[in-house]
């Protein structure tokens, strides 16, 4: 299958055989039609694993100490959200418990239902999808936006009180360095192409 | 058949909106819908009634950029004070103490970015259904622009749950939220939901039509 429409102008190309790192773009509104990644599955795996530990450490352990005087107060990445919640602000403590941990948590476990039987050459049942999931959910998913807020906040309480960082706050910076490099390996066409045989 | 300059709806294909496959455009009757062969979506040609939920969507998020900017976002008690926040006074609160790449941060993030990707929608929604020939492909770059950047407007509702959670000090420090923190989190998922709803391919088909 050597042709491919662009998916945001709709011409169609041709595809000719492709060097290993190659990109692809749409000759009529530059969009990038495809990437050629060398190993791209084995990295990707081996990000997500890293991910998926650090991912677990981030939510087990103290994430911020906040101490002014006498009064001394900790938090982890959920309590936040439930802080939220009995404030009384439901959507938005649901809106952050979506965004920063269960749909990063969802995107991680799902990816490696799909890849990880893919690099043994077999398809999951249902893996299409599954990955087709995991791609809608890419703009939901907002740690690293989370961390650019945690930095903001740092400023900002940093005149009214002493910090301490926590385990989870080391961790969680990490996360968003190794998912980062993850997404820059992965490429999903290749992925699709590699499941292609598989009609559900 | 020379393939050169076609689009796949000039050909009878289908790409998938999901995996990028393309199919022949199968005939169906009413309401029968077409599913990709290799991951399942749902087949169109365009994105159904990508205009209409657009301009619904863009139009929703301006009604609610005004409360999200004018109502106060957070609410500081400290020893008896009360002090309530908005978004530009946050801004400026970190202008004044010499924060300024942070004050740039929020400005750009909370204020200039979702008004930016509004007026950008608005006018790709107009040129579209005008069916202006205008420079398509720098319109097109423009429609990736609001995919990509917007996603970091959310930072402001973060750093306000961060806050939330953090200052609880009893008497000493307290910050709670305030009412601007929901409209302003409903605007930027709405402004999200309208960029994704809007079909670029919109932007060439009008040329197509002028060149036939």
């Amino acid at each position: 299958m050597p042709h491919i429409a662009c998916h945001q102008c709709d011409l169609v190309h041709h595809i000719p055989p492709l060097p290993e790192r190659a990109t692809v773009r749409c000759i009529r509104c530059g969009a990038v039609l495809l990437r050629t990644k060398p190993n791209s599955i084995d990295r990707t795996l081996a990000l997500l694993l890293a991910g998926l530990i650090l991912f677990s450490v981030a939510c087990s352990f103290p994430f911020l100490g906040l101490r002014s005087g006498a009064a001394m107060q900790e938090t982890a990445l959920v309590s936040g959200v439930q802080t939220l919640y009995n404030q009384g602000m439901t959507g938005l403590s649901m809106l952050v418990l979506m965004t920063c941990i269960l749909i990063p948590l969802a995107q991680m476990l799902g990816l490696f239902y799909v890849l990880a039987p893919l690099k043994f050459n077999r398809t999951a049942p249902f893996a299409g999808r599954v990955f087709r999931w995991y791609r809608s959910l890419q703009p939901w998913g907002m740690m690293e936006v989370f961390m650019l807020a945690i930095l903001i906040a740092l400023v900002k309480l940093g005149e009214m009180a002493t910090i301490i960082p926590g385990i989870a706050l080391i961790a969680f910076s990490l996360l968003i360095f190794v998912l980062a490099a993850m997404l820059s390996v992965l490429e999903p066409h290749q992925v699709w192409e590699k499941l292609g045989g598989n009609h559900e | 058949m020379n393939e050169a300059g076609m689009t796949a709806k000039q050909l009878g294909l289908i790409s998938c909106h999901a995996c990028h496959f393309l199919s022949r455009r199968p005939r169906l009757v009413g309401n029968q819908l077409a599913y990709c062969s290799r991951c399942g979506a749902v087949l169109h040609q365009r994105t159904p009634n990508s205009l209409g939920r657009t301009w619904a969507l863009v139009i929703t998020a301006l009604l609610l950029y005004l409360p999200a900017n004018l109502l106060p976002m957070t609410i500081t008690s400290s020893l008896g004070d009360q002090q309530t926040d908005t978004i530009m006074s946050g801004v400026l609160y970190f202008m004044h103490n010499g924060s300024w790449a942070i004050a740039l941060v929020i400005f750009v993030a909370s204020i200039f970015v979702p008004l930016m990707k509004m007026l950008i929608l608005t006018f790709l929604l107009l040129s579209v259904q005008f069916r202006s020939n205008w420079r398509p492909r720098d319109r097109t770059q423009l429609y990736r622009l609001t995919e990509v950047v917007g996603r970091w407007s959310m930072v402001d509702i973060y750093v306000v749950t961060i806050l939330v959670a953090l200052v609880k000090l009893g008497s000493v420090a307290n910050i709670d939220a305030g009412p601007a923190s929901g409209y302003f989190a409903a605007l930027i998922v709405i402004t999200m939901l309208a960029a994704e709803s809007f079909d670029p391919r919109l932007i060439w088909d009008a040329l197509e039509e002028t060149h036939d």
